[in-house]
C-alpha cells in the first residue's frame, strides 16, 4: 500500500463530487429507489402485521431487510455505475496517464460509493421514523457490523461487475443491475435461511450478506447480538474483497496489453 | 553527468497475434528537443504513443523516459509528463474549470487557482470556464485537452494531433503557445500529426513510420534535402508510398 495518496484519491471523488452536484436530478434518484422500497414494504408490513403473529411481534422485520439490502444494492451499484461514468465520458485513459493508481481509483469508488449510500439509504431510513414510526437504529450496535459487512460485500461485487465490463465492453453493463439481484433469493432478505431447499442453504452460507439478514432476525426476534456472524461474514468479505481487488487490477493489466484502454468506451 | 535522454527506445514490439502494430522499432529523443512522429494510417504512430505513455505494455524492447524505465518506474514519470489528444476525452458534465481542477489535483499542482488563472488567459480559455466541457465546440475542447497537459508544466509531453479541429488561425496560437512553452520550459515535445507545415514549423527532429517500422529519421530540412522535395508534404507522400530517397516518381 506504499505510496498510496489519499489527495489525488480525494481529487478523484471530487470529481464524482461535482458530477452530482452538475445535477439535482441525480441527488433525487440517490434517494429515489430506497424510498419507495420503504414505502412499499412499510404499507406491506401494516397489513401484514394484522394477520401475522410474527410481524406482531418484530414490525421492523421486513422494512430492516429492505433498507439492509438496499445497503448492498446502493453500494454496489454506487462502485460500478461510477466507474462506467468513466467509459461513457472516455475518461479512463486519462486518469490511468496521470499520477493516479489503480489501486487509488478503486479506494476512490469506493469513497463514493459510501457516501451515495448514505445519503440513499440515509433519506430512506430517515423518513421511514416519521412515515411508519420504524427507526433502523433500534437494531442498536449490530446496525455498524450490518452496515460495514453489506458494504463490503457491495464493493467486492462492484468491482468483479466493473472489471467484467471493462474486459467485455459497455454492453456487459446491464450486469451490474442483474448481479446482486441474482443473489438476493440466497441471502435470506425476508425470510430464513432454513426457508431454502437443503441444496442450496450450502450456498447461502457463503454470501456475507445471509449472516447479516440472520444477524437481524436474531436481533429483532431473540434480542441477542450475533457476534459469530459478523465475524464469518467479516472472513469471508476480506476474501471477496480481496478476490474483487484483485481481479479489477489483473483486467485493468490484461486491457494494457490488450490496448483496449485508448477505445474504451460506449 | 549530462542528463538521460527525453525518450529512449530500444528494439520495441508490439504484436497482437499476426498482426505487428509496432516492430522492433528503436530511436532517441534528446531533452529540449521537439520531435514528430509521422506516418500513414496504422502505421503504428499512436501505438507508440500508448506504449510511451504506459497505456499499453510491449511485447518485447525497452523504453527509458527521462531516465525512469517505463513502466515499471510510471510513478516517477508519469508526474513529470502529460498528454494530449482530440481522441481522448475529458468528463462531459463537469465544467472545463472543474476538470482542470481535478486532473490538476490528480497531478499535484501547487497554487491551482493561479496556474488555472494563467493557462485559462495563454489558451484563451477563460471565457468558458463555468461551461461544462460537452457544451464545447471541437476547437475549444482540443484547447481545454492542451491546458490540461500542460497543467503540471511537464518535462515531456506527448500530443496527438494537436491542432486537430482547430481554424488555421487557432492552430497558429497554439503553435505558438507550444513553442513559447518549449522554449521557457526546455521540455521536450513528441508529436503525431498529419499537419506537415506544422511539422516543418515546430520539429527539431522527425520520426517516419510506416506498417510498424522505422523508415526514415532525420530533420524536417535533411529529409527534404535527401529526398529531393520542396516540403515535407511531399517527403511524406513518398515514405507513405514506399518510394526510397533518391527514387523519382513516376
Amino acid at each position: 500500500m506504499s505510496g498510496i495518496s489519499f489527495y489525488r484519491i480525494g481529487a478523484l471523488a471530487l470529481r464524482y463530487l461535482y458530477l452530482l452536484r452538475s445535477s439535482r436530478v441525480r441527488i433525487v434518484e440517490l434517494a429515489y429507489w430506497p424510498t419507495v422500497q420503504m414505502i412499499l414494504w412499510g404499507f406491506i408490513t401494516q397489513y401484514l402485521a394484522r394477520h401475522s403473529d410474527l410481524l406482531n411481534q418484530a414490525a421492523g422485520l421486513l422494512l430492516s431487510g429492505v433498507l439492509l439490502w438496499d445497503v448492498l444494492f446502493r453500494s454496489q451499484l454506487g462502485l460500478s455505475v461510477v466507474f462506467f461514468e468513466e467509459l461513457h465520458a472516455r475518461n479512463l485513459a486519462q486518469l490511468l496517464i496521470s499520477p493516479l493508481r489503480p489501486i487509488e481509483l478503486i479506494l476512490a469508488l469506493m469513497a463514493v460509493s459510501l457516501a451515495r449510500t448514505l445519503i440513499g439509504v440515509g433519506i430512506a431510513v430517515g423518513l421511514a421514523i416519521p412515515f411508519y414510526g420504524f427507526n433502523l437504529f433500534m437494531l442498536g450496535l449490530p446496525l455498524i457490523g450490518f452496515f460495514i459487512n453489506l458494504l463490503l460485500m457491495g464493493w467486492a461485487i462492484g468491482l468483479l461487475v466493473a472489471a467484467l465490463v471493462l474486459r467485455h465492453g459497455m454492453g456487459a453493463e446491464s450486469i451490474a443491475w442483474a448481479a446482486i439481484f441474482a443473489l438476493a433469493p440466497l441471502c435470506g432478505i425476508y425470510y430464513p435461511i432454513a426457508t431454502l431447499p437443503d441444496w442450496l442453504q450450502p450456498l447461502a452460507w457463503i454470501l456475507p450478506a445471509s449472516y447479516m439478514f440472520e444477524g437481524m432476525r436474531a436481533v429483532l426476534l431473540d434480542h441477542a447480538a450475533r457476534l459469530d456472524y459478523l465475524l464469518y461474514a467479516l472472513l469471508l468479505n476480506i476474501g471477496y474483497l480481496g478476490l474483487g481487488i484483485g481481479v479489477f487490477l489483473a483486467t485493468v493489466h490484461n486491457a494494457r496489453e490488450r490496448g483496449s484502454l485508448l477505445q474504451s468506451g460506449e | 553527468m549530462a542528463a538521460a535522454p527525453a525518450i529512449q527506445v530500444e528494439d520495441l514490439r508490439k504484436h497482437y497475434g499476426p498482426v505487428r502494430a509496432v516492430d522492433g522499432i528503436g530511436f532517441t529523443v534528446r531533452r529540449g528537443v521537439t520531435c514528430a512522429l509521422l506516418g500513414g494510417n496504422g502505421a503504428g504512430k499512436t501505438t507508440t504513443l500508448a506504449l510511451l505513455l504506459g497505456l499499453l505494455l510491449p511485447t518485447s524492447g525497452q523504453i527509458h523516459l527521462l531516465g525512469e524505465e517505463m513502466p515499471r518506474h510510471r510513478q516517477r514519470v508519469l508526474p513529470r509528463m502529460n498528454f494530449s489528444s482530440p481522441y481522448v476525452d475529458l468528463p462531459q458534465r463537469l465544467t472545463v474549470a472543474e476538470n482542470l481542477t481535478v486532473y490538476a489535483r490528480l497531478y499535484g499542482v501547487r497554487r491551482i487557482p493561479e496556474r488555472l488563472a494563467a493557462l485559462g488567459r495563454e489558451l484563451d480559455i477563460d471565457a468558458f470556464f463555468q461551461r461544462p466541457y460537452g457544451s464545447l465546440s471541437a476547437g475549444q475542447k482540443t484547447r481545454v485537452a492542451l491546458a490540461k497537459a500542460l497543467l503540471n508544466e511537464p518535462d515531456l509531453l506527448l500530443l496527438d494531433e494537436p491542432t486537430a479541429s482547430l481554424d488555421p488561425d487557432t492552430a497558429d496560437r497554439m503553435r505558438g503557445i507550444l513553442t513559447d512553452y518549449q522554449r521557457r520550459s526546455g521540455a521536450t515535445l513528441l508529436l503525431a500529426s498529419h499537419n506537415m507545415s506544422e511539422v516543418e514549423r515546430l520539429c527539431d527532429q522527425v520520426i517516419m513510420l510506416r506498417t510498424g517500422q522505422i523508415v526514415a529519421t532525420g530533420a524536417p530540412r535533411e529529409l527534404i534535402h535527401r529526398y529531393g522535395r520542396k516540403d515535407m508534404e511531399e517527403v511524406f507522400l513518398d515514405i507513405a508510398r514506399g518510394i526510397q530517397s533518391g527514387e523519382v516518381l513516376e
